[in-house]
């Protein structure tokens, strides 16, 4: 891929708490999406990821601190630009949808009217002009993530939709400003595995269509593994791996990422025990000076416990934060 | 073959719809004739997706609800039959561990008083015999005696559901409900949860009757499997069958749509997931009806 990437984030660190006493959520995240690349942001509860899509989208508030050393999307410098563009960005370049549709979505107005919204302040100017032109718009867009008889779901309520069609409605609000970006944070958690499998099918018809970039945010390896291009591992606040897919399912790099799918059900065919991870993940007060997964990592030597190892370009597309990555000798 | 520890034979839960005219005609069919057989010790797995009945079968099986027809015995006792004090004996058999561990722990009360409740509530044991089944329940579960006097809060999600998984266990019981105990949790956490409930099996050959959502997890922990959609078992039979040689298109769209780190899906709607529309028959007879 030539040029630059359309998000290049480096060196990512989000504090929150006092500046006396900060507690880290982010520390020291690197993030690469190229236009039209799906990549996967994996990790537990806690490690970050979430917290990382907001930043980048510039929805930390206070006393959340963020700070970069370099953030750019599409070219532009995200941490010099003005907040009123800022503002601007989000919402239409970069749009976000989330894991509740219905906790998105106000129950208190018709779907017509919060898409009507949408296109209100993130339309082009011939949609926005007439509020017979928003209609089709709004209708255009139903038909786009797969709604039949859009113009009769206009006039819903959210209650009225299944998670499903909520979240269709949640993708297409987010399509009106014909994102470039899109971020995805665990947007399939909450549905069925059938209407999941759909979600997800609707993605990736949406990134060949429209060309825009999707950052899926789960936990479920497997959903990664489906969809994603590539998949970048956190853990703690921090990038452990950075792979493309297949590549990490095959040959996982960090002894992170080895464990977590060890972990998976899917690994254990025939056997009746799952291999675990000893431990817990190390909460904000007691982080460890070495790397961060050496009290839980079967691999852990002493440099381990002593050094924390940096993000370490392992090939074009692929990084790892180990000393000793596995596979190699 | 033994006698099964579980039986229920044409289950058939329906709900009334409120607020309706002619009221006891609209009625919502949310079990609607399921039969079944559980041997002592062996895990069975209920799947499907929601409203297809999964959570109003626990309901039956742990007796907070009476089918409104069929039969469940447990050890050949027709449980919707017993008297009051006979249902008290059951209800200490079957016990039940909810999928989020955040709301199903009383805040307000130690892990010690947690613990005790359901032995004090069916009246076993002096206080200091209590406090030792406790003690010993924690050790089992792999928490520390120091944790008998914290409260839920100090704990992660995994350890609380392993109180959860604890406090069901105090009785003794020869059955446990699970629903989707593990859906809640992360995926190291889920293993650890998931280790533990074949270990407790071993130890108290316990029977569980696991509700889930995660076909990879049915796949390593069930013996039998029971598909369910829209109130009605469309498929069941030992694991391997479901897995190996699903029949229903329902099941076949399920294995289809599961997730697996060993695939790669296309832009193209899943095929399977028109066969889901098509399928069923069944879902014409659903909901409110007269």
């Amino acid at each position: 891929m030539s040029g630059e990437p359309l998000v290049d984030i480096r060196d990512l660190r989000v504090d929150f708490g006092t500046s006396a006493h900060p507690l880290p959520a982010v520390e020291g995240v690197d993030l690469a999406i190229d236009a039209g690349e799906i990549v996967g942001l994996v990790g537990e509860s806690g490690s970050g990821k979430s917290v990382t899509a907001l930043a980048l989208m510039g929805l930390v508030d206070d006393p959340g601190r963020v700070r970069a050393e370099r953030m750019r999307f599409a070219g532009r410098d995200l941490m010099r630009m003005r907040a009123d563009e800022r503002r601007s960005l989000a919402g239409r370049d970069m749009a976000m949808i989330f894991q509740d549709p219905h906790a998105s979505l106000d129950p208190c107005y018709t779907v017509g009217f919060q898409l009507d919204e949408a296109i209100r302040l993130h339309g082009n100017a011939g949609e926005r002009a007439s509020a017979a032109g928003r209609r089709e718009r709004a209708v255009a867009l139903l038909r786009e993530v797969d709604i039949r008889e859009p113009t009769a779901r206009l006039r819903a309520y959210p209650h009225q939709l299944s998670g499903g069609m909520a979240q269709r409605v949640m993708i297409a609000i987010a399509l009106a400003g014909r994102p470039r970006l899109l971020i995805a944070d665990e947007p399939t958690t909450a549905l069925d595995v059938t209407v999941q499998a759909q979600v997800l099918a609707l993605l990736l018809r949406l990134r060949a269509e429209l060309g825009m970039a999707i950052l899926l945010i789960t936990h479920d390896l497997a959903v990664v593994a489906e969809t994603a291009d590539r998949v970048v591992v956190m853990y703690a606040g921090q990038v452990m791996e950075t792979a493309m897919v297949p590549a990490i399912f095959e040959a996982p790099r960090h002894p992170y990422t080895r464990a977590l799918l060890d972990a998976l059900p899917e690994y254990e065919q025939g056997r009746t025990r799952l291999r675990t991870i000893p431990g817990v993940v190390p909460g904000a007060h007691d982080r460890p000076a070495g790397c961060l997964l050496a009290p839980r990592c079967a691999w852990a030597v002493e440099r381990c416990i002593e050094v924390r190892p940096a993000l370490r370009t392992a090939s074009a597309r692929a990084s790892v934060r180990c000393h000793y990555p596995l596979g190699s000798s | 073959m033994t006698a099964p520890l579980l039986e229920a034979r044409d289950l058939v839960r329906h709900y009334r719809l409120p607020g309706r005219y002619l009221p006891g005609r609209a009625v919502v069919r949310a079990l609607d004739g399921v039969s079944f057989t559980l041997q002592q010790g062996r895990t069975l797995a209920i799947v499907g997706e929601s409203g297809s009945g999964k959570s109003t079968l626990a309901r039956q099986v742990t007796m907070v609800e009476t089918p409104t027809s069929g039969e469940l015995l447990l050890d050949g006792r027709d449980v919707a039959r017993a008297t009051r004090g006979e249902r008290r004996t059951i209800r200490s058999q079957v016990q039940m561990v909810f999928q989020n561990p955040f709301a199903s722990l009383n805040p307000r009360r130690t892990v010690g008083a947690l613990l005790e409740e359901p032995l004090a509530i069916q009246r076993r044991g002096s206080r200091d015999e209590r406090r030792d089944a406790a003690l010993a329940m924690l050790v089992k579960v792999g928490l520390r005696a120091e944790h008998y006097r914290r409260y839920p809060h100090m704990f992660s999600g995994g350890q609380r559901q392993r109180i959860a998984v604890a406090r069901a266990l105090m009785l003794n019981p020869r059955l446990v409900v699970a629903d989707e105990p593990i859906s809640a949790l992360d995926v190291s956490t889920q293993a650890q949860v998931l280790n533990l409930l074949a270990d407790l099996q071993q130890e108290f050959n316990v029977a569980y009757l696991f509700i889930a959502h995660n076909l990879q997890v049915v796949r390593l922990i069930a013996d039998d499997v029971i598909v369910m959609y829209l109130g009605k078992a469309v498929e069941q039979g030992p694991k391997e069958a479901i897995f190996d040689d699903p029949q229903h298109a329902y099941t076949k769209a399920l294995l289809a749509s599961t997730p697996s780190v060993h695939r790669r899906r296309s832009g193209a709607p899943p095929p399977e997931a028109s066969a889901i529309d098509a399928a069923p028959c069944i879902r014409h007879d659903r909901g409110p009806s007269s």
